[in-house]
């Protein structure tokens, strides 16, 4: 488990609308995080927002929904969906991607590094 | 060497003879010459009054491009055979040609029946038979108030709704004491003729016509025997038709003693070299008059002298269901009762003007004939009952009552025997549907493609959908239609759930509704629904996390992440100030620039937070968004029109401008498209659009349901001659209809493809009102039209909204994947490998 000096600050919370996504540059890479929400509980997941099969960085504008017990992103480029927890391609099982631990601290936003 | 055929007439059945005789590839093996005597070759005569719709023959045209010239047919329009000599085996033309044969195939058709009372043959007098006397009556109807049709059948009356929408005064004239007296008894007869007044038809029954002498106020004067008198301008005869059968005559072939050249099981005449077919030829005593009994003979020769196949000719049924519009009359079998002890039962609502017959024998076992007028929805299960002589439920009378518990009698189509006539347009038994159906083919659109069931008369359509369904639970497919894992609903469901719970938001329907988190399909559709029902900002909070790809940013995402600008240039009319603004925009931010095929501009290579900047200028400057991204309203596509070309009939681009504008930004199930042609030149291509507009001398013809794309579509004539209120009256209902009922991401061209009843079911509720919902379709618009808002313009006024374009959310740097290169003279995305240099080399 990362100790707390790995955590870095990313924005305020309200700057995620709830059930979207928005990409952060954390050490030169893009990370797409999202923030899902139902009744009012938030879950923040955090991914690579390199799409691996349009090649364009743009999987923090997808839509988030889930299928069957997973949570996921589709792209908005060719509709490929991510899981949340895993970055596993549920269409094409060989393809994974990155993810980050994210949490909230004092209604910031932060990611392990 | 090879056969000499010679085939003489060039109407449908002709051309059907032709047509099987290709398709059975045995066409080379013969060296075919076709004499048609009509100035152009094969036609549709069935759809014959369609020619007024557009005024113009190729509309009707059957013979598809290159057909004569890829399978070496000489065709020799214009010229008609005079003679043919049997010890020489030769014919001869009017044009002087003589040529020898080795087979014959007569396709000469009938000719209609003019009675020869004194002054039948005076000026403007015609008969309705061919695109010439159609463009004959026409001009004769220029200088004319009043015309009068002789012959109150089914032709007669199809003519009469021809003439009446010319602009004239019609009046029917009918020897027998009923119309249309071959199909229908004396109830139905009384009905129809209340309905044909009721179109503004004056009908005169039991009229014998003696002579037509100068009228004082029109043209002529018909002198009847009962001492009555009518004047009128014109008259048109469609008192019957008569083989054509001179020829056969000459050649001294076997002739019916009232007409018809005499035929076999396989086409054959007395000589077997000669073969009849279609109207001109008479088979077992009688003569038949429709094209379905012509096409099995076509097929039945044609099998018989290639030796592919092995259909004959064994009769035909002679049932009909009239094709007015605005009058519903059918007929089956022995609508008269004429079989002996027969028994009738028949049902009579004045009210709404219904009356429906049904013949059984005397066991009551069989339905023996039938005749609906006003409502004809049992047709087709009537007919199926007599065709497949069915055994009938124990109370016959059941079958035509109107059910008032809403049960009503369905017949199960598992009862059909499998070679059941279900389309007899087209000659598809159940069979064929069946196997189509197990092959893949699980839509009626799908099975009209397959089989071509449904695409002729349109009557059958609703069997065959009741086919098509049964057959899917047979098979075992549980047609689920859910719209997606979230919601056990289809898209029409959802759509009225939200309506009437007069739900706000995603989160509230799924709480509601659904299950899960929603998913990229669910959540789409849901906010396409709520924009449509109360129309609010599309990037609200709760409503921006349900937008596609290209709502989410309100442009087009391209294939870098970058995207595409795109204002709205209604009806594609722009000043040189605007189009000046556009090309500054452009090279301020170095976008690469076309015209798209929507008559617009687009700008590419946007970068996400670049965009409410790009948005800002354009809006100073005058524009708004062209929702190039949305499902909705795309352009309205506008020819020129009256204000400039010499053709124009109307001001085609100011009644684009205005609809462009009235519809801008409606959501619906998939994107709309428009176009307005000012005359029939159609320079604006409306007829592949979702409603597009043919102007005319008296207004506008609207199409709907057209479709260019993967699967292009031509539109369907929907409604002519309409004036503008009426036709945007017509245009709310009909958007409004089709986001009500189509599913997610269906055009309207397969919406319509799938609709069961079809163009005239479409009729009947937008034009007829027949869902009584209009009211409520026209109100919905009226809220929609009332609460545009540009969405841009909305959006760059918000600071909150104007920071989610940012491509980080910590960080002001751009992304460095997008990388363009130049070429003629423009940006475009860098390839992978031009990317990885460039990078590298920064
Ligand atoms: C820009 C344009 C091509 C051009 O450079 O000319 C274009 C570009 C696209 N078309 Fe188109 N279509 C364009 C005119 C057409 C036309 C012609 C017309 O409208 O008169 C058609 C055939 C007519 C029709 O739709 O019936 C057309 C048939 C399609 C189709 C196939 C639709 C179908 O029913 O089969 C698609 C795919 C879809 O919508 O599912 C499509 C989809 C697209 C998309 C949205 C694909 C996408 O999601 O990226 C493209 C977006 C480009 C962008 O970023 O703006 N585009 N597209 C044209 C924009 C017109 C405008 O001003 O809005
Ligand atoms: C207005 C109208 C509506 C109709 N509606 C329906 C309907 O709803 N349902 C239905 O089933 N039927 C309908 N019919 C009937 C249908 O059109 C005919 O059954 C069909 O056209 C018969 O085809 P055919 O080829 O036998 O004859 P035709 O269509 O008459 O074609 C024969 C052709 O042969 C040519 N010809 C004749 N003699 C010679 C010669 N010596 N040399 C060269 N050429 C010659 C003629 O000029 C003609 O072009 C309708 C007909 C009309 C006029
Ligand atoms: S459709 Fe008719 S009015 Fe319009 S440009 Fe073409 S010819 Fe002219
Ligand atoms: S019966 Fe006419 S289309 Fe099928």
């Amino acid at each position: 488990m990362s100790t707390e000096n790995n955590w870095k600050e990313i924005c305020h919370i309200d700057a995620i609308v709830p059930n979207a996504g928005r990409c952060a540059l954390v050490e030169g890479e893009q990370v797409a995080i999202f923030r899902v929400s139902k009744s009012g509980n938030d879950e923040l997941y955090a991914i690579h927002n390199h799409d691996p099969f349009s090649k364009a960085n743009v999987l923090s504008r997808g839509i988030v929904g889930s299928l069957s017990e997973r949570v996921v992103v589709a792209s908005p480029i060719y509709k490929q969906h991510f899981c949340l927890q895993t970055g596993e391609c549920l269409e094409d099982e060989a393809t994974q991607l990155k993810t980050w631990q994210v949490r909230v601290e004092n209604n910031m936003v932060q990611l392990s590094a | 060497m090879s056969t000499r055929l010679i085939v003489i007439g060039n109407g449908p059945v002709g051309h059907k003879f032709l047509e099987t005789l290709v398709e059975s590839g045995a066409a080379g093996d013969y060296e075919i010459t076709v004499f048609g005597a009509e100035p152009r070759p094969a036609y549709d005569r069935v759809h014959l009054t369609a020619w007024f719709e557009t005024r113009n023959a190729d509309d009707l045209n059957m013979v598809s491009e290159g057909f004569y010239e890829d399978n070496n047919i000489l065709i020799r329009n214009h010229e008609k055979v005079v003679a043919i000599d049997r010890a020489n085996k030769t014919i001869s033309s009017d044009r002087g040609l003589t040529t020898s044969y080795d087979k014959i195939i007569l396709a000469t058709g009938s000719f209609p029946f003019v009675p020869p009372v004194p002054g039948h043959d005076r000026d403007n007098t015609f008969v309705y038979r061919t695109i010439e006397d159609l463009e004959a009556i026409t001009a004769a109807s220029k200088h004319a108030r009043v015309g009068t049709v002789v012959g109150g059948g089914l032709l007669g009356l199809e003519a009469a709704k021809a003439i009446k929408d010319l602009g004239l005064k019609t009046h029917v004239v009918e020897f027998a004491p009923r119309l249309m007296a071959v199909q229908v008894d004396d109830g139905g007869g009384a009905m129809l003729r209340g309905k044909i007044e009721q179109l503004g038809v004056s009908v005169h029954t039991g009229k014998n016509t003696q002579q037509i002498i100068d009228g004082e106020n029109a043209a002529h004067k018909m002198c009847f025997a009962d001492g009555e008198e009518l004047e009128t301008d014109l008259i048109v005869f469609s008192a019957g038709i008569r083989p054509q059968d001179e020829l056969g005559q000459q050649a001294e072939l076997t002739i019916g003693e009232r007409g018809g050249i005499v035929i076999n099981d396989h086409c054959q005449t007395s000589d077997p070299d000669i073969y009849a077919i279609g109207e001109a030829a008479l088979w077992g005593g009688r003569i038949f008059g429709m094209i379905a009994p012509g096409n099995n003979m076509a097929v039945a020769a044609a099998d018989h002298i290639t030796q592919t196949g092995e259909s004959t000719f064994s009769g035909a049924d002679m049932s009909s269901k009239l094709k007015l519009m605005g009058v519903d009359v059918a007929s089956v079998g022995d609508a008269h009762g004429n079989t002996p002890d027969s028994l009738s039962y028949s049902y009579i609502n004045q009210v709404d003007g219904v009356y429906k017959k049904i013949v059984v024998d005397k066991d009551r076992k069989h339905l023996l004939g039938a005749v609906l007028v006003g409502d004809t929805g049992d047709y087709s299960n009537l007919l199926q009952f007599a065709l497949n002589k069915m055994d009938l439920p124990e109370q016959p009378d059941s079958m035509i009552l109107p059910s008032i518990d809403g049960g009503g009698f369905a017949m199960g189509v598992d009862a059909l025997p499998d070679d059941a006539v279900i389309c007899s347009c087209n000659n598809v038994t159940k069979a064929d549907v069946v196997s189509a159906v197990a092959a893949g083919s699980v839509t009626l659109g799908d099975l009209k493609d397959t089989t071509k069931a449904a695409t002729g008369c349109g009557g059958c359509a609703a069997l065959t959908t009741q086919l098509l369904n049964s057959e899917l639970t047979n098979l075992g497919y549980e047609v689920n239609t859910d719209l997606c894992e979230h919601f056990p609903y289809t898209r029409q469901d959802l759509y009225n759930i939200i309506r009437i719970e007069k739900i706000k938001s995603f989160e509230e329907l799924l709480e509601k509704h659904g299950t899960g988190h929603g998913c990229d399909i669910c959540k789409p559709t849901t906010a396409s629904i709520l924009a449509t029902c109360w129309n609010d900002h599309i990037l609200e909070d709760k409503h921006h996390v349900l937008q596609d790809t290209n709502d989410y940013f309100m442009a087009n995402m391209q294939k870098d992440g970058t995207y595409s600008v795109v204002p709205r240039v209604a009806g594609g009319e722009i000043t040189p100030d605007k189009l000046i603004v556009l090309g500054q925009v452009a090279k301020k931010y170095d976008l690469y620039t076309k015209i798209t095929g929507g008559q617009r501009v687009d700008l590419f290579g946007a970068r996400g937070e670049q965009l409410p900047v790009i948005w800002r200028e354009l809006i100073d400057a005058g524009f708004e968004s062209g929702h190039a991204y949305g499902k909705s309203l795309r352009t309205v596509k506008s020819c020129v029109g009256s204000t400039w070309c010499r053709y124009g009939v109307q001001d085609s681009v100011g009644a684009a401008i205005q609809i462009e504008n009235r519809y801008k930004g409606l959501r619906s199930p998939h994107k709309l498209k428009m176009a307005v042609s000012g005359c029939t030149r159609e320079c604006a291509e409306a007829q592949c659009k979702d409603v597009g507009i043919i102007a005319t001398e008296n207004g506008f013809n609207m199409y709907v349901c057209g479709n260019g794309g993967m699967k292009p579509r031509h539109a369907d004539l929907f409604a002519t001659d309409l004036d503008y209120d009426t036709l945007i009256k017509y245009i709310d209902r009909f958007f409004m209809f089709y986001i009500r009922t189509a599913d997610r991401l269906q055009r309207t061209s397969v919406w319509m493809d799938n609709m069961e009843g079809g163009l005239e079911y479409l009729q009947s509720v937008i034009i007829e009102d027949k869902l009584g919902i209009c009211a409520e379709l026209e109100s919905e618009m009226a809220h929609v039209v009332g609460t545009y808002q540009c969405e841009w313009k909305t959006t760059i006024e918000d600071p909150e909204k104007v920071k989610r374009f940012d491509h980080f959310v910590n960080s002001d740097e751009n992304d460095s994947n997008v990388v363009f290169v130049k070429e003629r003279q423009q940006i475009r995305p860098a390839s992978e490998d031009e990317r990885k240099d460039l990078i590298a080399t920064a």
